[in-house]
């Protein structure tokens, strides 16, 4: 039962910062809508037990990735609102109907899921907790693990080379 | 119920009265340690000695005028300030005061939690106290104020890498991210890992001092500075929620470094039965001492060191904390091996 | 409203998903586009984490390290891209960014 209403507040907070994010005019009124967001995501995986990628979301993503989209705004924040100038070629109306249409899909889904509900399998190990990941990661995933961090240390040299400025 | 609902919320009431009392008394702390580093006496005139100076510093706060610049994002710039404190609150939740000890015929653990990934969560919220600086500078929509919250954010996002790394070299030698479980595991080792890990503790305290703004490196909220830094434009109780989350911080890294480093509420000398006499001192006044050393070293340093430049304190945060963070972390890793 | 299922997590990472695509059709600002590509990536790991917890192992939980990873990276690379572009054509309106169109 608490995990019910947990999930359903938890998923509710989700989608309304998303939808505000998506929806504000302000940039840095959706930086911190966006924050809210990823905080309660974080806490979405608190609540199924993943508190290692849950620490990590908030480390990373809330405190590290939307600083960085602070910093950017802060720099490139000037007087004259972004949105007035639209290509004629757009067409806003075609990706809201679009989404309209999956998000009603959704629904139906949903309407349907409930009538033959999936059975709720217990894992048998223990999920979510440090050491079970690492030995996975270390272990049998230590390649993409190398990768990514040739990935991480290509992608700071591609940034700092960006955003020089040329004296 | 009473085990799971009564308890924490009495001991988080309990932590939460004390670190308010406690940050106030250090704003008196900080002012007389630095008069008498002086040849001064410092506040006098309100109690004796003084003592009563935090709660006039309080009331006058409570009293003056709060003023909004016209122009200032309403909601970002009264939000900003709770933004800061809170996520140095939090992190109380985390941290072990004693051992399980047995209160009023119950059996109590004197920490409010024990998360398995404590640390982890400790570094993830410092990580968010950047926010309320940086939105505090940009609501008040002034040139010093943004450039000052821009600074002070750089800044710290520059420490925490190096005091993240200084702490994974920690996570290797103790093997457990938990608080509780780095304190065990100093007892069952018998040495503080002061002495088995001193890089790691340098780094740790250096960058402390660096997240929470203190001298040395406090260029960004330094008076003579950038005039104020990012509270230029807040007045009354919202500047004084900005010290209290200042000097909440530094009472959140005293109190880590304490249980990371100087073996949290063990005795010296833990198993050493010769110095069993020692363990009169209950165990959560060993952990207070201790971080009230810490505290004093903060304050010492304050009235000492001048104050880093901002392209210095830069500097060594990136290419001298850094680099030697991670060398000390395939050190230790090397070492953790061998040995 | 019976226990949480698997279903439910991923109804919740689809729904998320397309406010996430509804923003980057939509959205002019650059900076808001970006976002919502982030708010994308997590709906996608919401999706892993609900399917580690059915499942039982953590594969879920380590490919999820690897997206926030990725994402990391992505959005170093690409507020590098509006930074330079910025500085070049003085906007952040992704219309007003179409230098190489025909």
């Amino acid at each position: 039962m608490a995990e019910t209403i947990t999930f359903y507040m938890l998923g509710g907070l989700i989608l309304l910062f998303a939808v505000l994010v998506v929806s504000t005019r302000n940039t840095v009124h959706g930086i911190i809508f966006l924050v809210i967001d990823f905080l309660v995501v974080a806490l979405l995986y608190a609540s199924m037990n993943s508190m290692f990628v849950a620490a990590i979301q908030v480390l990373v993503y809330a405190g590290g990735i939307v600083v960085l989209y602070l910093f950017v705004v802060m720099l490139v924040n000037h007087k004259r609102p972004p949105e007035e100038y639209a290509d004629p070629n757009r067409r806003n109306w075609l990706g809201a109907a679009m989404t309209a249409a999956v998000l009603g899909e959704l629904v139906i889904i949903g309407a349907y899921a409930s009538l033959r509900p999936a059975a709720v399998s217990a894992s048998a190990t223990k999920v979510g907790y440090v050491k079970e990941t690492a030995m996975v990661l270390y272990t049998d995933y230590i390649i993409p693990f190398e990768l990514v961090s040739i990935l991480l240390l290509v992608a700071m040299v591609g940034a700092i080379i960006l955003a020089r400025r040329e004296w | 119920m009473i085990d799971s609902v009564v308890i924490p919320l009495l001991k988080i009431l309990i932590v939460l009265n004390a670190v308010l009392v406690a940050v106030t008394f250090m704003v008196l702390l900080e002012r007389k340690v630095i008069a008498w580093t002086q040849v001064r006496l410092g506040p006098m005139r309100v109690g004796p000695h003084g003592i009563l100076q935090p709660i006039a510093d309080v009331l006058k706060l409570m009293i003056k005028e709060d003023i909004t610049p016209v122009k200032a994002d309403r909601w970002v710039f009264t939000m900003s300030p709770m933004l800061v404190l809170v996520p140095a609150l939090i992190m109380f939740a985390v941290i072990p005061f004693g051992p399980t000890t047995s209160l009023f015929g119950r059996e109590v653990t004197l920490y409010i939690t024990d998360l398995n990934v404590g640390l982890l969560y400790i570094v993830s919220v410092t990580s968010i106290g950047v926010y309320g600086i940086i939105l505090a500078g940009w609501s008040s929509n002034s040139k010093y104020p943004l450039l000052a919250g821009l600074r002070a954010s750089a800044q710290l996002i520059s420490y925490e890498v190096a005091v993240t790394m200084a702490l994974v070299s920690m996570i290797v030698s103790a093997g457990t991210l938990s608080m509780v479980g780095i304190v065990n595991a100093q007892a069952s080792q018998g040495v503080w890992y002061l002495f088995i890990q001193p890089v790691a503790f340098f780094i740790f305290f250096v960058g402390g001092l660096a997240e929470t703004n203190r001298a040395p490196f406090d260029m960004p909220e330094a008076e003579q500075e950038l005039t104020g830094g990012f509270h230029t434009e807040y007045s009354g109780m919202r500047v004084a929620l900005f010290f209290l989350a200042e000097y909440a911080n530094m009472i959140v890294l005293a109190s880590v470094a304490t249980t990371l480093f100087l073996g949290g509420w063990l005795r010296p000398f833990p198993n050493v039965e010769a110095l069993a006499f020692l363990g009169i001192i209950p165990s959560w006044c060993w952990f207070l001492l201790k971080t009230f050393v810490f505290l004093y070293i903060f304050i010492w340093i304050r009235a000492t060191l001048p104050r880093y430049r901002y392209d210095q304190l830069m500097r060594i945060g990136w290419k001298v904390l850094i680099p030697l963070a991670i060398a000390n972390v395939v050190v230790s890793g090397i070492l953790k091996v061998m040995f | 409203m019976g226990p949480i299922t698997p279903t439910h997590y991923v109804l919740l990472s689809s729904a998320l998903f397309m406010i996430g695509v509804f923003g980057v059709i939509t959205r002019r600002n650059i900076i808001i586009i970006f976002m919502s590509i982030e708010l994308i990536l997590n709906a996608v790991n919401i999706n892993l984490i609900a399917f580690s917890l059915q499942w039982g192992n953590s594969i879920g939980q380590v490919f999820v390290l690897f997206v926030i990873a990725v994402a990391a990276a992505e959005a170093a690379v690409g507020l590098g891209i509006i930074l330079a572009m910025y500085r070049n054509k003085e906007t952040i309106n992704i219309d007003e960014m179409n230098v190489l169109k025909w």
